[in-house]
This record gives C-alpha cells, structure tokens and sequence, in this order.
C-alpha cells in the first residue's frame, strides 16, 4: 500500500498504445489538482505508443518521484487483461485490481508466434494473489455509444476507490473529452460506476 | 495570483521558457524533448520565434547566433541530438553569448526510445558548461528562468538536461510571473570574442577556466542544492536530480537515519560536500547513469586527505545502467547498511524481445500502424533484393521494420546511405538497399547520399517518405511546406534535390502499389552507382487526421487456405485463427490494399457498402 507520509494513494493503469490510458491518467490527474492534492505521474510515450504494451504510474498526494515502488499501489487499472498480468507485481497485496476482460491481441499472436492465454486463466490467474473486479469494459463502452469510451467506463468504474469526489472526476472527464462525444463519456462514466 | 495546473514535465518547462521570456527557440523533435517546442508552437498571441530546425547542430547554431545579439534563446533536442552538435557546443563555451542561451537536452535512461543511455552531465564536464538536473516538473519550469538569469551574468551557455521522467511525467506544477522585458537584438563586433580563430581561442580558453570558481560559487547559493545535516549522524547520502527523489523515499521507507544532500547543479556543491564529509564515516552516491557526482566526491576527498568512505557505482553496488527508482535505492540502502532486504519479484513488466514468448504472457512490442506505407514498401524491397541483400536502416517508425527481416543496421540518425556507402566500399559483394525517413533525410541523410553518389557507391538508397516526422509525434520537416507553428513555406522536392546532389536514377512510387514499387527497385538494383527511390505516401495516422477514408477490406473465409502470405505481413489487422487455420481482418483495417495484392486466391476484396 502507499505508505503515510509519501503517498496517500497509489494508483498503476496498465494497458495497449492507443487504448486511451493517457487520457484516463489526465482525467484522475486533473481532478486531483482541483482537488488540491498533489500529484505525481510517469507515462509511457514515444517508441510503446505503436500498440505496444504502456503502464502509467499516478501517485495522489505525493511529492517525491513518480514511480511507485514494486508492491506498492493500492489500485490497479488494467484496460486489458493480459497487461493486467505484466504488470501485477506493482500491486500491493491487499491491493485491488479493476480488469476489463476485453482482450487485444498483439502481433506476436495474430501472427501466431505467441498464444494468447484464456481470460478465465488470467482471471484465475490474478485472483490467486489479489482482489479482482473484471468485467467487460469495452462492451460498457459500446452500450454507452462508443467502444472508444472505454477508458472512461474505467474511470467510472475506480471513482468509487479514488480519494476524489465522483462529481470532480465527472467535471474533469467533460473538459477532456472531445466536445462531440461529452454526452457518450458521461454515460461511460456513469456505467462503469455502477458496476462495483 | 498564482495558479496551480496539472501538466507534463515538456508542458512546464515550456511555460519556464515563457516564464523566463524567451526569445528565439529551436531544436529538433526526439524523444522524450519532443513536446516541449510543440507547446511553444502551437501557443496564441506568441511574443517569441520558434522554429523546427532541420538537425540539432543547426538548431544549437540558431540559438547561438540569437544569443549573440544579446536575446534569450533556447534550443532543445535529445540527448544523442547532442552528438550532432557537439561542434558548435565545444567552442560556445569559448565564445560565450552576449544575452543568454539555454540548451535543453532530454536523456532518456534505460532507453525508453533511444538507442544509447549517453549521459549529458558529461558533456557539461567535457564542455565546462553548467548543467541543471531537475527532481520534477516544477523545479524543471523553475529552472529555466534561473538558467537565463545565470547564462547572462556570466555570458556563458547553461545545459539544462531533464529525463524521460520529468519530460514525461506529470505532476502539479504552481504557475510563475511572466518576465516581459525583452532585450532588443543587436550585435556588436568583437573580433577577438566571436572569431575563434587560433589566437583568440588562446585567449578565451583560459576565461573558460578562470571563470569555473565563480561559476560554482553562484550555483553553491542557488537553491538547486540543499543539505540536511542530522546532528551526530555518521550516515551521508548524495542524490542527484531525479534520483534524489527515489532516494528520499527508500530512506523514509526504511526509517533509515542520513545526513542528505540533494543536487542540482554541475559543478557540485563543494562547500556542501565538504560539510558533510567533515561528520560523516560513509557516504553513498545515487545517481542515475554515469557516476559524474561519485568521481568528483572521490576527487575531492583525496584533495581534502578526507577517510570517508565513497560507496556508489564506481565499485557496485548503485547500477551503472537503466533508471534508477525506489526499489533499486532500497536494495542498495539494505546491502550496504547491512539490513534484510525486502523480497521483491524482479523481471516485470516488457522486454522487446520480437521472437520470445514468455510462457504465461505474449510479448507486446511497439509495431508500426494498420496501413502504414512502411509495409508496402519493405515487402517489395525484400522481394526485389532478396533476402539475403543487405539492408542497413536508420532512425524513425521504420526501424520497426525489424520485424520485415529489411533492418539490418541502425547506428545514428542519418546512419543509413553512409553504412551502405562503407559495405560497398569494403567490397561487399551482396546487393545493399538502405532506407530513411523524410524527415531523416533532411537532417544528415542529404550529406550521406552526396558522399555516397561523388564516390560511386553502387547502392540503392530508399527515400520512405511519409510526409512527416511521425515516430517523433509528427512535426513538420522542409518537404511539407509549413512551418513549426503552420505557416507555408516553400516545399523541397526530395526527387529534385536527389538529382541535384547528382544521382541519376532517381523514381518516386506509391508504396501501396506493389507491383509498381517491386519493379521500380528491380530496376534501381539493376542500375550501376548510387540509385534513389522514394516511396511517397502519407503517413496513415496524418491520412486519418486530414480526412482520407478508404474502405476496409474482409478476407472470404472460403477462399482463404491458410498460406499465411497476408499474416506475414504483420499488420496488426490481420488475424490468423489457429483452429480454422483462416485469416482474418479486424475492425482496425485503414484499407490500405496492400495485403489484397497479396493474396494469390482473391480472398480479399474491400467490404462493399
């Protein structure tokens, strides 16, 4: 867990280059800040962002440096399943991880060098260790009128562990997201909410 | 009233070039530096100039030139960019300027998106130019209005060097005034200052040194510095930058008792060293690469007869490689002060190794788009030369044609023709075929292919012009007729100016037509010298952006036998379903065709609507 005196909370979102996991980080940074915390947080740009596997590290009331130790956050938002697993070590052992069961295949598995592992194995895998909440994000976000939006439905979905009230986080993805689909990430956010 | 904003580390240092009303920037996209001119260019109601320029010493030598009519310039790039301008920055730093001059340049440890972990804090010892080391973003805006400040009393340039986790990091960043006095230009000769010809490099050699003390004096009050002394402790840790942070942390963490400096600037605190080293037994030395800090305490207690004992990466056990972070600190810490070392998992996270499979999880390497011209292009370069030609590469998305068996080399931006030139030299018998981006060309890739055609290197050199400089997050180049902040400006013609440095064979194609682009490079292999293809066609991502639609193709499962030829292509829309053993094509299909031209079963074919 982020330890008192260093970070109040923790949080590590894994991911796929282009699935949005900037725009979820920007979203909870911001409305820390209007909030007054302080925060800290690492991205990953550049060369990983072609579809390539991206952890982002958020640490809320923090002032020292933006990785969180292994073991150490408190939450893990994990927009695909199998980056779930990558990057699980970050995840303290009381820690909760929040899985969207959707899957991306990369490269290595179309092209079949690599197999995928079953959802029900990652799942199974993750709960042997770690509280888990799964379930399918992209399909929230395509109930809500954008698969694009399901970024947002995570979001929607850690409002309820965040240190920031629901209506900041809210306030914070209207002034993010393209004007045109406000109304889709509002109800993103909101179906993603109500599934914990 | 001061405000508080949320921002990337390029974000603030940025609004600390604002800040600290700078003049003139320039610089060169590369990662993680990139967006840090981007935010200049793209700000309203701008009261400075801001310029994409065509190379790092180029840039170096714009803002140089500024500075000497007595404005505030800056110039940014990555730490390899530096490389580049290492000619201009040895004899800066005899020379001086007149206003101020900043040069920003961004390492990236670990090499997140580089090809090397060069450590710039060497430069700046090499150089005998200051440098600043930031902990976080808003001591990287802060440090910028210092920096012009500095670089102004003393006519002497400041290396300011974030690194991939201030420039890509995030944090709260508390908004400053903005200086709106703003020296007029206006040169004034001075021979014996700005001719660094043999006698006046004689004389501004000794000022460089003579001046080092002063230097160190100011950057010894300024608050990049700061030493907390714990009264009868005997522990002494010394952290730099970023590492300072991760540090802190580890001892918090660990309840560990230590006297602790935190750097900031180069030259080091001396004054500060020695107050330590005056109390305490051991010190321990974090810093994030080379030991730059660690040799110079060693220096100094050897002048000082001082028996502390130096511990950090000289001898192990602080890691010379990769970034540190707070685990690192911890193992460390534990092993040295002898305490239990925390049970940690090692080896999360990505390696990028393209053929390994780990067995619970598929590799994720970083690929190049769905319809990305790249494809088209190495796909009939590889089937026009051979697998077994050589094909040395450069630096850009094409690298990750690693993966299309047509990168055999990448050495250095512009690292491409030059290679190819030397193999043919050498005698290498087997055909060679090297390829660069637009944007590559421009910046040292021109020179390349002067060379190779003034002396005959019977090569075929492939222009992949995708008519921007994607990789780096698409910023403008010469062959795109406007400017870093959007104004039109003449447009190069890289055919024309490839003829002009005297090739003969010189044709452009649509990578998206095979057929067209296999011949073309059947005829450039058959050509005797130094022959040119460009394969012109936008990058997919900029198509996307500006509107092109194209209709996305399907493969007819009963057509499809399972040969593979299309799933060979590595295009992320392309799946191959292991027990039907058919392909098929995702929603992510830009309906480039490429793979349609491929298949010898007529199996795919755009969807209809």
């Amino acid at each position: 867990m982020s330890s008192e005196g260093i970070s109040q909370f923790d949080l590590i979102i894994a991911g796929v280059g282009g699935q949005g996991t900037i725009l979820a980080s920007d979203i909870i940074g911001k409305a820390a800040v209007k909030e007054n915390m302080s925060v800290r947080a690492a991205e990953t740009h550049g060369m990983a962002q072609r579809g390539g596997s991206v952890v982002n590290h958020i640490r809320i009331g923090c002032e020292l440096g933006s990785m969180i130790p292994l073991k150490g956050a408190d939450v893990m938002l994990a927009l695909e399943p199998s980056e779930a697993l990558r990057y699980i070590d970050y995840l303290a052992e009381d820690g909760v991880v929040i899985v969207n069961t959707a899957s991306i295949h990369p490269v290595t598995v179309s092209s079949g060098h690599c197999t995928y592992p079953k959802i029900d194995n990652i799942i199974a895998k993750l709960k042997e260790s770690r509280k888990v909440i799964a379930f399918d994000a992209t399909a929230l976000a395509s109930e809500a009128g954008h698969l694009q939006s399901m970024n947002v439905v995570m979001v929607g979905a850690i409002s309820n562990y965040l240190p920031i009230p629901s209506e900041t986080l809210l306030g914070s993805v209207k002034t993010l997201v393209p004007q045109k689909t406000v109304d889709i990430n509002v109800k993103a956010f909101e179906l993603g909410k109500f599934q914990l | 009233m001061s405000k508080r904003e949320y921002m990337l580390g390029n974000v603030a240092i940025a609004r600390g070039i604002v800040e600290g009303g700078g003049q003139v920037i320039s610089g060169y996209p590369g990662t993680p530096s990139s967006e840090i001119i981007g935010t200049l260019a793209a700000m309203q109601d701008r009261d400075f100039y801001v310029e994409w320029s065509v190379n790092e010493k180029v840039a170096l030598e714009v803002a140089a030139g500024a500075a000497m009519t007595g404005v505030r310039s800056v110039v940014t790039m990555k730490h390899v960019g530096l490389n580049v301008a290492a000619d201009p920055l040895m004899t800066l730093a005899y020379t001086g300027v007149k206003g101020s001059i900043v040069i920003i340049v961004a390492d990236d440890p670990s090499c997140h998106s580089s090809q090397n972990e060069q450590d710039t804090r060497r430069y700046s010892q090499f150089s005998m130019i200051p440098c600043l080391d930031p902990v976080d973003p808003q001591e990287a805006k802060d440090m910028i209005s210092y920096a012009f400040e500095f670089s102004n009393k003393f006519q002497m340039p400041v290396i300011f060097r974030p690194t991939t986790r201030i420039s890509h990091g995030k944090s709260d960043v508390l908004l400053g005034p903005v200086n709106e006095t703003k020296p007029i230009a206006d040169f004034q000769k001075d021979l014996e200052r700005w001719v660094m010809i043999p006698k006046n490099a004689r004389i501004q050699h000794p000022h460089l040194l003579a001046i080092q003390r002063d230097m160190l004096a100011e950057l010894e009050k300024s608050p990049w510095n700061s030493l907390e002394m714990h009264e009868g402790c005997k522990f002494g840790v010394i952290a730099s930058g970023l590492a300072s942070a991760y540090a802190k942390e580890a001892l918090d963490n660990m309840g560990i008792d230590a006297c602790f400096l935190k750097i900031g600037t180069y030259p080091i605190p001396e004054a500060k060293i020695r107050t330590m080293m005056d109390q305490v037994d051991t010190i321990l030395v974090f810093e994030e690469m080379e030991p730059v800090v660690e040799e110079q305490v060693r220096i100094m207690a050897q002048q000082l007869s001082s028996p502390v004992e130096i511990i950090g990466k000289i001898q192990a056990p602080v890691p010379r490689i990769f970034e540190l972070n707070v685990d690192v600190c911890a193992d460390v810490l534990a092993e040295v002060l002898d305490l239990e070392k925390p049970d940690m998992p090692v080896d999360i996270g990505e390696d990028f190794e393209y053929e390994a499979c780990r067995i619970d999880l598929p590799m994720r390497p970083p690929v190049m788009c769905p319809g990305c011209s790249h494809r088209g292009t190495f796909h009939a370069m590889k089937k026009a030369f051979g697998k077994n030609a050589i094909f040395p590469s450069d630096i850009g998305c094409y690298t990750l044609g690693i993966q299309s068996g047509t990168v055999d080399t990448t050495l250095c931006m512009g690292g491409s023709i030059t290679v190819a030139s030397g193999m043919y030299q050498a005698g290498e018998t087997k055909p060679i075929c090297c390829s660069i981006g637009d944007s590559t060309f421009f910046h040292t890739g021109m020179n390349g292919l002067l060379n190779a055609i003034y002396n005959k290197a019977d090569i075929t050199v492939t222009i992949v012009d995708n008519r921007t400089t994607a990789m780096t997050g698409h910023q403008p180049n010469p062959g795109m007729g406007r400017t870093a902040t959007g104004e039109e400006t003449s447009e190069v013609d890289l055919a024309a100016l490839c003829r002009s440095l005297g090739a003969e064979f010189v044709k452009t194609v649509d990578p998206y037509d095979l057929e067209r682009t296999e011949e073309v490079f059947k005829r450039a292999k058959s050509f005797k010298g130094t022959s040119v293809v460009i394969t012109e066609q936008l990058c997919v991502i900029d198509a996307k952006r500006s509107g092109i639609r194209r209709k996305p193709f399907i493969i007819e499962a009963d057509k499809c036998v399972g040969c593979k030829l299309c799933v060979d292509l590595g295009c992320p829309a392309i799946e191959f379903n292991l027990e039907t053993k058919v392909a098929s094509i995702n929603a992510m299909c830009t309906g480039c065709a490429v793979c349609s031209h491929l298949c010898k079963f007529d199996a795919i074919m755009e969807v209809k609507k």
